[in-house]
């Protein structure tokens, strides 16, 4: 997508890359409003971590978003930047320290995508050709061609590009904190999973603290180190990473929102590569039958997988194949589905059902077989210790 | 009223087209001869026009401004613009004539106040529409309420207020007409200084149309000079 070293580029001085961010019983009343908008909300971002608030609409997730760039200022508590208080900063100049997206991505029509990337670096003050480096720089960062693209206005942009613009926007001068409200709520299904994609990609590289507001489980569990799940009248239900949300929801009211396929949603944060695989018999043709006879003893497994010369998975073998002295070429099935290391739990296992199967053959990215994978291999892997199962971000920024 | 008109000077018809003057008709050559007499007419109505759109713009923005941050203001400005807009401008010219007397003032003082509500009007429109999101986004990203008026919601705002300009011309234009009750001269002067001469009537009236569609197509021009991003699509 782009060189490494370009989200690297020193922002307007020698700030950190990423802030810490605390909320600390921070509490939003609107007047003649008995319930508070959000209660007495507690809760630690670590330096570079997405930290996910979602909820039903009216939890209030978006109003204790908006409350730490002071769009809307707290009643009571407080909310700590790096260990200072918002609120002792002017809104105007805290904001521009802050990244600002949202779902309708409230780009200026008026301007052209140059021009709005460049108007928190206006408003700082930077140089002219400091100003176009970094425009240029960062169409690069979210794969937009910048000559093709700077010159343009928003309106003829598509809804995809305009809301990559919306977060190079957002990223201008290389803010330590970034807030996202829904921003890939307008976008179709197909295009948000691609965004989303690429946003986790981006964020392995810019290392941002991220505060991203949704209303989707799906995407929280996917996009968050850690999810903050929030009920109505602002109280946090529970703070945790996603594999522990799903498989020690907090109360009814988590577990209902987590929803009634919780386990199933934890196959999608982990890949074959990270769970213990079955040992697979392989055999080739003409190989000793003793031999392959002993390696289906060793597995678990009642048949031995046929590979070719280069390990690559043929077919399992009927009885009638080890007949002889000789292993011979009789299969019983065709090695089918073949899993590849890479894929997340929820596909292979839909991989298997389809196919009707109990296991299959994982294959690494030679083709190679890598072990098995079978029903119980998978059911054994939802036991597992949530400790061990990897944050969303850190799972699926490895897919290309 | 009569004593007024009756100091317009009827203008000398004798001479050459002999015929066609005697019988008021439409005689090219007479215009063609006699067209110096309407370019002072002309100036004094494009004066009386874009003096009074500056000065009634200038105060319909200002107050539009007020009102676009303080919400309150605006039903008081609408009504008091409102009652300016439908008095009938010939009894403004008479209700003025004691108190600033006969020429330029009063007639100015009367058709500024007859632009105001169509510009203020426009211009509050303009800064309403502004996408509730896009002043979101200015805000969250560091914007105070001045930069975000100067650099987005004036700028968005332009095609509505322009518009508003170029219906508060056109009217100006045609209202300037009546200005010579007030004793502003003008092209009303002209036209009534000989209404049954076919010539004079089309040649003045003729030359206030075109100043309409003038200023109208200029103002136009401004606009898509200023908005270039109305016209942009996707390609």
């Amino acid at each position: 997508m782009n060189s490494p070293d370009s989200a690297q580029s020193p922002g307007p001085s020698a700030r950190p890359p990423a802030a810490t961010l605390e909320f600390r019983k921070a509490t939003k009343r609107y007047p003649g409003q008995s319930d508070a908008a959000v209660d007495e909300l507690s809760l630690t971002v670590a330096s570079g971590e997405i930290c996910v608030l979602v909820g039903p609409s009216g939890c209030g997730k978006t109003t204790a978003m908006r409350m730490v760039n002071r769009m809307i200022d707290i009643t009571d508590g407080d909310i700590l930047l790096d260990d200072s208080s918002v609120k002792e900063r002017r809104p105007a100049e805290l904001r521009r320290d802050i990244g600002y997206a949202i779902q309708q991505i409230g780009l200026f029509p008026h301007l052209s995508i140059a021009d709005n990337i460049a108007t928190v670096p206006r408003l700082l003050g930077w140089p002219k050709d400091r100003i176009r480096a970094r425009v240029d720089e960062l169409l690069e960062l979210v794969s937009l061609d910048p000559a093709e693209t700077r010159d343009r206005y928003p309106g003829q942009l598509s809804g995809g590009q305009r809301q990559r613009i919306g977060v190079a926007r957002a990223l201008a001068v290389d803010p330590p904190l970034m807030l996202m409200d829904e921003p890939f709520g307008a976008i179709d299904p197909i295009n948000r999973e691609r965004l989303q994609n690429e946003f986790l990609r981006l964020q392995r590289e810019i290392r941002k603290t991220i505060v991203f507001v949704t209303h989707d489980i799906d995407e929280a569990i996917k996009m968050g180190d850690r999810i903050a799940v929030l009920q109505k009248g602002g109280k946090l239900a529970q703070y945790a990473p996603p594999a522990e949300l799903l498989m020690y929801p907090d109360g009814r009211f988590v577990e209902d929102f987590v929803g009634a396929d919780r386990a199933l949603k934890r196959l999608a944060l982990q890949r074959v590569r990270d769970i213990d695989l079955w040992k697979a018999p392989l055999v080739r043709v003409g190989e000793s039958v003793a031999e392959a006879r002993a390696k289906v003893a060793d597995s678990d497994l009642p048949y031995p997988l046929l590979v070719d010369g280069d390990g690559r998975p043929i077919g399992w073998l009927s009885e009638r194949a080890l007949a002889g002295e000789r292993v011979e070429d009789v299969r019983r099935s065709q090695a089918e589905p073949v899993v590849e290391l890479d894929d997340v739990l929820r596909d292979a296992l839909s991989d298997l059902l389809q196919h009707e199967t109990q296991y299959g053959p994982v294959v690494d990215s030679r083709g190679a077989v890598a072990g098995v994978l079978s029903v119980e291999v998978i059911g054994h892997a939802l036991k597992a210790d949530p400790d061990d199962v990897r944050s969303g971000a850190d799972a699926l920024v490895e897919e290309d | 009223m009569l004593d007024l008109l009756a100091q317009v000077e009827l203008r000398d018809r004798s001479g050459e087209g002999a015929s066609c003057v005697a019988d008021d008709g439409l005689c090219p050559d007479w215009i063609v001869d006699n067209f110096d007499r309407y370019t002072d007419p002309l100036l004094q109505h494009v004066v009386l026009t874009v003096v009074s759109l500056a000065i009634g713009f200038s105060i319909s923005f200002g107050m539009a401004l007020l009102a676009h941050r303080r919400r309150w203001l605006v039903a008081p400005i609408t009504q008091v613009t409102g009652i300016l807009y439908t008095l009938p401008s010939l009894a403004v010219f008479f209700l003025l004539l004691p108190l600033t007397g006969r020429g330029n003032t009063t007639a100015i003082i009367a058709l500024v106040s007859y632009s105001l509500l169509i510009i203020f009007r426009n211009v509050m429109a303009g800064l309403d529409n502004v996408p509730e999101e896009t002043k979101d986004a200015g805000r969250g990203m560091g914007l105070t309420d001045r930069q975000l008026l100067w650099r987005v919601e004036l700028p968005l705002a332009l095609p509505e207020i322009l518009a508003g300009l170029r219906i508060a011309a056109t009217t100006t234009v045609g209202l300037a007409t009546l200005a010579f009750f007030a004793g502003a001269g003008g092209l009303g002067e002209q036209i009534f200084s000989d209404i049954v001469f076919k010539s004079n009537v089309v040649t003045a009236g003729g030359l206030a149309v075109l100043l309409a569609v003038v200023l109208d197509a200029l103002i136009l021009l401004l606009q898509r000079a200023v908005t270039p991003w109305t016209r942009a699509r996707a390609t």
